[in-house]
């Protein structure tokens, strides 16, 4: 913890220059959902091929809100010359090219900022519980749960893809620059893109503790219970199904707020990021840092990103194969990943990098996984 | 605003109109389950008795495709006199090839991971970059097809509205003569009884004899040379490109979840009555609209019967 703290906190900053640190900005608001997977796969042995769907659920609630600061700019820009606007005063610019003349009535709830960010936690966190509930009531799991959450996943992409008039189609919701007057695209010194990148790393460090707090409680001991012996801990007498829920609500919270921290960072949202592709990518950035280990999920996250745009730059035609067997690898040779091996090299090393329930659960025994 | 669309989407047809336009998209509907059901099946095998996840199973289907492509192209340029024949033979070839490879890729990774069925699903998936970029880079990023015997082209004319191809009713021929043999294969024959005890009690299969690893390897590499097939039956209606196989893994892990995994008769049922909404839906809405509306019924149902259509009866280990 405070190695990670030390490098994104001092090392990165002064290190890196602002297109860098930006860069490693975007790489750490994936690493929430990699943190929220550690905690609901890892740990509560709920595979979520879908957790992009919450992720951008979070990310296009806060871009509406900024998408529609960004049209009362302009709207105020042109100030008389209202011609030169370009586009109907007040409207998203895409919404203009749709032909859509009037704002639609979800998009009213966004021009307020207070209620978009609570609206940010909270669709995703409704719809997690609409799922869990539905679900583990019917005790739907493993794999099973795995194909449906992609298929919701599937209807998510395809939803946000053809309401062009509503959601910016393909390209997505772009020209993100202000929030609240405060210009967050700039590129300078302690300002804009550089206090984004600071934010990132506070609320990653507020999702590890919240992490670790869940898992060190008595709740984080019943998941690893139920994760390897379901029916026992129903026959205990526990709910289990509420505790399931439970926990993938707090995945889902915990993801949309990385994507609302991702607009921050980029300035855009598009529906190309809520595909099933990158919620796999979410899934092996889990896998690589260690699945039961929720710092080992950011360096999981920085490593694979990073070495995604470097590859990609410099082998293209070597990077799938590359990824492809760190995939294969991971699986078979390393099932907990990066954690795990620093763990084996350096024992002692292992245990300053992750204290949390090491001991309990080393590696998800297979049936649990499974069944 | 969708549920009017929905329910208004009738209007302006006459009824014989309507009764030709289901005839039609009724049998676009079965080139669909064709496809659906011969790349499930191969999943069905593989998923359903092996509970592996093979997210590369689109990939073994594209194998499959540019054998056939490979096959036609040689045809053409070497042996013209072949090309009215060589189909069948292709899908033999195609058959092979998807089947060694499955071989292979069990021995290098997949048997190291029966315990674990969510961990196949990511090793999987990283196998089926690298085949996608194997394809590439062999093949090129463009569309290839295959050179179709004549005996395969034009189509039948049953009415006036109605104009039925031949190559769809050759792929809904060989999907249900693939059905038949994989069904005969899993129930009636000596082989299926060593698949299906290993499956139910692995130690006791061990004890009665049975060499369950060699039985393991044998089944994954049967579901891949099935998918195999099913690229080469592909190439009759449409053209293979690195990434074809992907477009319909989704849709396939649907159909074999939707209908029960390990049953055969569920997967049957799941890819017809899916191939079927979505294509008579896709004539009256859009096709986005359409498929949304079927993932949604799919996972409504799923819910209410997570075991899928039809559950095999089977006494779990």
């Amino acid at each position: 913890m405070l190695v990670l703290a030390a490098l994104l906190l001092i090392i990165f900053p002064i290190f890196l220059d602002t297109f860098r640190l930006n860069l490693m900005g975007r790489y750490l608001s994936l690493a929430f959902v990699a943190i929220a997977l550690v905690l609901c796969w890892g740990y509560g042995g709920i595979l979520s091929l879908g957790q992009g769907v919450f992720w951008g659920l979070g990310g296009y609630c806060m871009a509406a809100f900024l998408k529609l600061e960004a049209a009362r700019n302009i709207a105020n820009e042109a100030g008389t010359d209202q011609i030169n606007a370009l586009t109907t005063v007040g409207l998203p610019d895409f919404m203009d090219w749709n032909q859509i003349t009037e704002l639609p009535w979800f998009w009213y709830p966004f021009k307020n900022f207070p209620l978009t960010l609570a609206l940010m936690f909270l669709i995703p966190t409704v719809l997690a519980y609409i799922i869990g509930v539905a679900m583990f009531k019917r005790r739907v799991s493993g794999v099973y749960f795995a194909i449906i959450t992609q298929a919701l996943c599937w209807i998510m992409e395809l939803l946000f893809v053809t309401r062009q008039g509503w959601t910016g189609g393909i390209n997505g919701i772009t020209d993100l620059r202000t929030l609240l007057g405060w210009d967050f695209m700039n590129g300078e010194h302690w300002t804009g893109q550089r206090l984004v990148y600071f934010i990132t790393v506070i609320m990653i460090g507020v999702c590890i503790i919240l992490g670790r707090l869940i898992l060190t409680s008595k709740l984080g001991k019943l998941l690893v219970a139920l994760r390897d012996t379901e029916d026992r801990v129903r026959f205990s007498g526990y709910d289990v199904a509420s505790f399931k829920t439970f926990i993938f609500c707090i995945a889902a919270a915990m993801s949309a707020l990385g994507g609302g921290l991702f607009v921050m960072n980029v300035g855009f949202m598009s529906p190309k990021l809520v595909t099933i592709e990158p919620s796999i990518y979410m899934v092996i950035f889990c896998a690589v840092g260690g699945r039961m280990s929720l710092i080992g999920a950011v360096y999981g996250t920085l490593v694979v990103s990073y070495g995604r745009t470097y590859f990609s730059e410099q082998f293209p035609e070597l990077w799938l194969f590359a990824l492809g067997g760190v995939f294969i690898l991971v699986t078979v040779i390393f099932p907990k990943g990066l954690a795990g091996i620093v763990e084996s090299a350096t024992p002692w090393l292992g245990k300053v990098f992750s204290k949390t329930g090491e001991q309990q659960g080393s590696q998800p025994p297979a049936e649990a996984v499974g069944t | 605003m969708e549920l009017l669309a929905f329910i208004s989407m009738f209007e302006g047809y006459t009824g014989e109109e309507i009764r030709a336009i289901f005839i039609m998209q009724g049998f676009s509907g079965l080139s669909m389950f064709s496809v659906f059901l011969l790349m499930a099946l191969g999943l069905a095998i593989i998923f359903g008795q092996m509970k592996v996840i093979n997210m590369a199973h689109g990939e073994f289907l594209t194998i499959g495709a540019y054998t056939t492509v490979f096959i036609s192209d040689w045809a053409v340029e070497s042996a013209p006199g072949f090309l009215p024949y060589y189909f069948p033979f292709a899908m033999l070839a195609a058959f092979g090839v998807a089947f060694l490879m499955g071989y292979l890729v069990e021995i290098g990774f997949i048997r190291f991971l029966y315990k674990r069925p969510l961990d196949t699903l990511l090793a999987t998936w990283g196998l089926s970059m690298i085949l996608q970029q194997i394809f590439r880079l062999t093949f090129g990023a463009r569309e290839d097809s295959a050179v179709m015997p004549d005996w395969l082209m034009g189509s039948w004319a049953a009415s006036d509205m109605v104009d039925i191809p031949i190559n769809g009713m050759f792929l809904l021929g060989t999907s249900i003569f693939m059905t038949v043999l994989v069904w005969l294969l899993m129930a009636r024959s000596r082989w299926g009884l060593r698949v299906r005890a290993t499956v139910q009690n692995r130690e006791m299969a061990a004890a009665t004899g049975i060499n369950t690893k060699r039985t393991d390897r044998m089944t994954f590499a049967l579901g891949c040379g099935i998918a195999g097939i099913a690229g080469a039956a592909f190439t009759t209606i449409g053209s293979v490109s690195p990434s074809a196989g992907s477009l319909y893994i989704v849709d396939t892990f649907i159909v074999v979840v939707f209908g029960g995994a390990g049953s055969l008769i569920g997967t049957i049922l799941a890819a017809f009555s899916i191939a079927q909404a979505q294509s008579i839906l896709e004539f009256f809405l859009d096709g986005v609209l359409a498929k949304v509306f079927i993932l949604l019924t799919v996972v409504g149902i799923l819910m209410l019967r997570p075991q899928g259509l039809v559950v095999s009866k089977i006494r779990k280990p």
